[in-house]
């Protein structure tokens, strides 16, 4: 009897916790003086900086998935394939960020940064200059690159084991396809949901991240929300649900992606079972 | 005809041999070395840089850099041993509630028996697990700051309640530490065979001699593991603390970024890479701890 009796307040007492913040934020958002008002919506939301922002954000967050999958697609399928007596160094490289916590990681790249005035007459001044320019900086792409490792690492490497890839390779290559057209035609779309799904995690970490930016002096999403928020805290609140929101969106994304997938390994789980 | 071809095929195939096996592993090398050579520039030179700058101080006026331990001392004594002492137990205290409160859902959550509503979890905790940092930050100060909608509408001024003191910030970790541990621990509890239980209830065990005897033993190692993640999530955030209780609460991570953006003192740089050299000796305890267990709750519910 206590069984059937203790779920239910359980799940209860957590969906309020969980949903409590979320509907008091969206509430704090319109209630106004007198009553309630959407202006922040209508006015805030279409402003300059949140625009600015986010696009910024959003153009880190790309070059971030792309640098992170240019550099571990190539790496993990030629260490699956060619040199497995990699696979553990590898591995525990993608793990190290996991053990440098990021403000920490970002207190030994500004370090690195402060050199650029030791550097002004070497032709790696405009290196540097390039790498901390205001509109797109490239160091914030090569530090969420880092670390984004971990995730992707986890997520390619789940992705190749569950296809036997050697065999695929093989079969490709002796059918008479080229490299080009094995790696293309044949890997490329078996590790489709395993790249979807490592490009939304490390997107959605971008999109929120806070620390390493404004250490650096930058101004994505996050870091704009919290200096809009000196001024107008309503608008800072629904520049977070509306990231909330984005969270949300990504990861359904991510799931609708994987649904598939994940069907066929309860009905296995199942029948083994 | 056909033997022609063959031969034909097995001589190319021998004077090919020699000239590709190098090329090929050439090839093969070529493939990885991006990726080492971005970790070495974007990791290793960082984390270099930071261990070095750790052990030596700059003088402002020669430029001359010597070797010294008073970073190390200077950044586990006084104001910053307290920032250190001050992420432990925060870290200690929220990995406790999150590992017991997450638990205690995940097995609501299996013992339900509803995918319907199982599926509907698992994705809300993938959502709000993602939700930390300042966004975080701004739905607690909405709802729990000065002028939020549960404050005013409990008026909880009156009863000395802060959303902006330690255990603010216990709360606001919770929202996104708990979800973490109940899509962490959940696999484990699916572990746990029905046929265990039922075996258990057979031999005439009670509901509570299952779990001390079976249940808990059992999970004992994915529990541990889980809250031993907890603590590193916890210990190394930043971004949540940082705006919902700025300066009010000592934390190393607020410290490290106080002393880098020179909000303290011109010239503490090198104290700030030796308060970041001690998180990463704290992070590498953590991860020694929990890859053994990771091992040992993979043999009874891999």
């Amino acid at each position: 009897m206590a069984r059937l009796t203790s779920r239910g307040p359980v799940l209860g007492i957590a969906a309020l916790y969980f949903l409590v913040p979320v509907a008091a934020s969206l509430w704090f958002t319109i209630a106004d003086a007198d009553g309630i008002s959407f202006d922040v919506y209508s006015k805030g939301l279409g402003s300059e900086g949140l625009t600015t922002s986010l696009l910024r954000s959003v153009s880190i967050g790309l070059a971030t998935v792309a640098l992170g999958l240019l550099l571990m697609v190539p790496t993990t399928v030629a260490v699956a394939l060619r040199l497995p007596k990699l696979r553990r160094v590898v591995e525990i490289l993608c793990m190290m960020p996991l053990v440098v916590p990021p403000i920490a990681l970002v207190a030994g790249v500004a370090t690195v940064l402060s050199w650029q005035q030791d550097l002004a007459a070497t032709p790696l001044y405009g290196t540097f200059q390039a790498l901390i320019n205001r509109d797109f900086p490239l160091i914030l792409v090569i530090v969420y690159t880092v670390m984004s490792l971990p995730f992707l690492y986890r997520s390619l490497d789940a992705g190749l084991r569950s296809v036997d890839l050697r065999t695929l390779v093989e079969a490709a290559r002796s059918l008479g396809a080229s490299r080009t057209q094995t790696l293309l035609q044949v890997i490329a779309p078996n590790l489709r949901q395993a790249v979807m799904g490592g490009a939304v995690l490390s997107l959605a970490m971008v999109l929120g991240e806070y620390s390493v930016a404004s250490v650096l002096g930058f101004e994505p999403f996050a870091v704009w929300m919290v200096n809009v928020g000196d001024s107008e805290a309503q608008l800072s609140v629904a520049a977070a649900m509306l990231s909330l929101l984005f969270t949300w969106g990504l990861l359904l994304l991510l799931t609708a992606l994987a649904g598939g997938r994940t069907r066929k390994t309860e009905s296995r789980r199942k029948t083994t079972s | 005809m056909a033997e022609n071809v063959l031969e034909k095929v097995a001589v190319r195939a021998e004077q090919a041999a020699p000239r590709r096996r190098p090329r090929r592993r050439r090839a093969r090398w070529l493939a990885v070395v991006p990726f080492f050579a971005f970790l070495a520039v974007g990791f290793g030179l960082p984390a270099g840089t930071m261990a070095y700058g750790a052990f030596t101080a700059t003088d402002p006026a020669t430029g001359a850099t010597r070797f010294t331990t008073e970073n190390v001392t200077g950044a586990l004594s006084g104001v910053y041993a307290e920032g250190l002492a001050g992420s432990v137990r925060l870290s200690l205290l929220t990995a406790l509630l999150a590992t017991v409160v997450g638990a205690v859902i995940a097995q609501a959550l299996v013992a339900s028996q509803k995918p319907a509503l199982r599926r509907a979890v698992v994705a809300a905790c993938g959502v709000f697990a993602n939700f930390s940092g300042a966004p975080l930050a701004f739905a607690f100060i909405a709802t729990l700051g000065t002028t939020g909608t549960l404050t005013r509408m409990l008026s909880l001024e009156s009863t000395g309640f802060s959303v902006y003191t330690f255990t603010g910030l216990v709360l606001a970790y919770l929202y996104f530490m708990v979800p973490l541990m109940v899509v962490t621990v959940l696999p484990a509890f699916d572990g746990l065979r029905v046929q265990w239980r039922e075996a258990a209830a057979s031999c005439g065990a009670t509901r509570g001699q299952f779990w001390r005897h079976v249940g808990i033993p059992v999970l004992t190692p994915s529990l541990l593991g889980g809250a031993v993640l907890m603590f590193g999530t916890a210990f190394a955030s930043h971004a949540t603390a940082a705006v919902l209780v700025g300066g009010s609460v000592q934390l190393i991570t607020i410290q490290i970024a106080n002393a880098l953006n020179g909000n303290v003192l011109a010239g503490q740089e090198n104290l700030a890479l030796a308060m970041s050299l001690n998180m990463v000796l704290v992070a590498l305890l953590v991860m020694a701890v929990q890859i053994p267990l990771q091992r040992r709750s993979a043999r009874w519910l891999g």
